[in-house]
């Protein structure tokens, strides 16, 4: 069905792009309340970037709507060096007073942005920190540490303080660092609690179904998994489901993705009863806060965390977006 | 090719051909993988007594299915003194592409099995089709493979990001139940994959050892010139053996659809080089000329043995995972050395 959908909306944003392109040009000489805001973000190649992506275009179409004196300029890059050029451009060609980037590198992008934002440009930094703060004016992530917290705390109240758990790791980064810290920061406060062993599976459903077959080898009695992300759960259960195991009573993700967030909403699979937001949306709510607050001429506060919340039956519906791409 | 294309060269090549098939029967080096593989089932073993059920090694071998049948046709790309570096991305690219058609099928067919077969064809077809561009652009466009799979690596990818959306492209549920057992069922306690890549092997030796194309192949890969002279029609047989190593990927991957039953940008990730490494490990040549089918499904199963006890155990740092990977695989490298 997405098919024909999708080529549409490529042609309707392509052209979208072209126009708000010209238009940037054309409208050089227009009153000063007029804002142009350039956003940087990597490319589609996984699934929560795709999200991103699809967000970030969401963001401009709304916007743009509403605020006739906004151009929002897209830019998607899939490595650092890339992501520095485009960011060139658009403060030399585009002109740009506002800029909104997902740094791909913290250290490598710093010195580009300090240079953007010494021309004039208000910075806002998304997901990734610089590595010198004082080259951005507003930074906006979602919050690591509740995404280790939550699962483990609700996976301590539930089982009530005992239970055998195996944790799939992503990719060794800092952020996957702050989610497995802040797991095991509250699993070591129950002693009943017994994490069997941590592997890395790269955020990634091949691997999640590797390593999980090996567990299911390893281990004779597990209670939860965490998959730590909605991509390797889908692994981890088509695992558990060739083995044959029942002694599983939970699998729990991490991100809230469409999928997962449907299974929990549709009460399918009973191994999936909750999960953890963690959504791409914080790119549309950054580009939607800086776009409005310059607008009013206003800055946004230094530090936005978006807070990360637990996902259950009750409330699943909040995180359900079916036209997403995550 | 350096060497000219001189009678003394053909003289030379013959003559430093038929003692080293003389001698092979006795060479200790030509073991090489098979006792790396022995000693880390030992080792496997020791650190885990679980490591030697049956479930587990069927595990092991059904996931080494994919790369060993892509590794089979690698075999003969590499033996030819060719490169895939594109066979990751063109899985990934074939899987999506494949779910895509059995998906808009679902609706016009009623048999969700008709819908499957007919995925499975387009899977290989495509694969081979992809394969015999790779050999037209080397062959008739002379361009060196490295570059052609380097762009293709990338192009296949990329089309398939975007046709996923970034995402991930899933199977219709019904469909998803009907191809399941392609993967997931058993044939007298034998997974389907492991079936099909003891088939692939055995095909694969008996054409490489049994065949005139095999001998053309080997005669390709240690001197091209050579071979040329002696009436090969070597761009024939260099395009089969690309089309031939597509195939194996398009056979590779609709064993590999039904398991997840999807595709996404991170499906087929790095395969390439496992691939390719499974080829080198169990004693090919990279320059050419001379491989066996036996040494790359001992490579291939030994590179997932690794990664196997490695999950099974947890006695050094994940950290460190792919360093063990990374001596294992020169130590056995160094165990099946060719002496100068």
């Amino acid at each position: 069905m997405t098919d024909t959908a999708n080529i549409t909306r490529r042609v309707v944003l392509g052209a979208g792009l072209a126009v708000a392109a010209t238009a940037g040009f054309g409208g050089f000489a227009r009153a000063a309340d007029s804002v142009k805001l350039g956003v940087c973000i990597p490319a589609a190649t996984h699934g929560f970037t795709g999200g991103i992506v699809w967000w970030a275009n969401e963001a401009k179409k709304e916007l743009e709507k509403a605020h006739p004196n906004l151009k929002i300029t897209i830019k998607t890059a899939s490595g650092a060096p890339e992501q520095a050029n485009q960011l060139q451009d658009l403060v030399t060609v585009t002109k740009i007073d506002s800029l909104v980037i997902f740094p791909f590198e913290s250290a490598a992008l710093t010195q580009p942005v300090a240079q953007a934002k010494k021309k004039g440009v208000y910075v806002t930094v998304v997901d990734r920190g610089l590595t010198d703060t004082s080259a951005q004016d507003a930074y906006i992530a979602g919050d690591n540490t509740a995404f280790g917290r939550i699962p483990a705390e609700y996976i301590a109240k539930k089982y009530n303080g005992k239970a055998n758990i195996v944790a799939l790791r992503g990719i060794p980064t800092t952020i996957d660092n702050e989610r497995w810290d802040a797991f095991t920061a509250v699993t070591k406060q129950h002693p009943g609690i017994k994490i069997l062993d941590a592997k890395y599976a790269n955020w990634n459903r091949d691997d999640a179904f590797k390593v999980t077959q090996d567990y299911l080898t390893r281990f004779k009695d597990i209670d939860v998994i965490w998959a730590a992300d909605d991509d390797m759960a889908f692994g981890v259960l088509k695992a558990i489901e060739q083995a044959k195991r029942t002694d599983i009573k939970e699998v729990f993700g991490g991100a809230g993705s469409k999928s997962m967030v449907k299974t929990i909403l549709d009460n399918s699979n009973p191994l999936i009863q909750a999960d953890v937001s963690y959504s791409p949306k914080f790119i549309y709510d950054a580009i939607k806060m800086t776009a409005e607050a310059r607008l009013k001429g206003g800055t946004l506060p230094a530090t936005h965390i978006l807070p990360s919340a637990l996902i259950t039956r009750d409330n699943a519906k909040e995180y359900y977006f079916p036209d997403s791409p995550y | 090719m350096p060497s000219a294309p001189t009678p003394a060269t053909e003289v030379r090549t013959d003559a430093a051909a038929a003692p080293r098939k003389a001698s092979r029967r006795f060479d200790p080096h030509r073991f090489g993988p098979l006792l790396g593989l022995a000693l880390l089932l030992v080792v496997g073993t020791a650190l885990n007594p679980d490591f030697a059920t049956w479930d587990n090694l069927m595990n092991v071998l059904t996931r080494t299915a994919f790369i060993g049948i892509i590794s089979i046709g690698m075999c003969f790309v590499i033996i030819s003194g060719g490169i895939d570096l594109s066979v990751g991305s063109m899985a990934a690219l074939i899987a999506g592409g494949m779910i895509l058609v059995m998906n808009a099928l679902a609706g016009s067919i009623a048999s969700p099995v008709a819908v499957v077969a007919i995925g499975m064809v387009f899977a290989v077809t495509l694969g081979g089709g992809f394969g015999l561009m790779h050999g037209y652009l080397i062959t008739r466009g002379r361009i060196e493979p490295f570059i052609v799979t380097l762009g293709t690596l990338g192009i296949f990818r990329a089309v398939l990001t975007w046709l996923a959306d970034g995402g991930a492209i899933t199977l219709d549920n019904s469909l998803s139940d009907a191809y399941g057992p392609v993967y997931y069922a058993s044939l007298l306690g034998i997974p389907i994959p492991v079936w099909v890549f003891i088939l692939a092997a055995v095909a694969g030796a008996v054409l490489l050892n049994r065949t005139p194309f095999g001998r053309y192949v080997q005669a390709i890969g240690s001197n091209e010139q050579v071979a040329r002279f002696a009436a090969v029609d070597v761009d024939g047989v260099k395009l089969l053996t690309y089309g031939l190593l597509g195939v194996c990927v398009g056979i590779a991957t609709l064993l590999y659809v039904p398991r997840l039953g999807s595709a996404s940008p991170t499906t087929g990730l790095l395969w390439e080089l496992e691939a390719i490494a499974a080829v080198i490990v169990g004693g090919t040549s990279f320059k050419g000329g001379e491989g066996r089918i036996a040494g790359t499904i001992i490579g291939a199963v030994l590179l997932s043995v690794i990664s196997n006890i490695l999950n099974l155990t947890s006695i050094i740092s994940v950290y460190l995972n792919a360093a063990v990977q990374g001596c294992v695989i020169i130590a056995v490298a160094f165990l099946q050395r060719r002496r100068p």
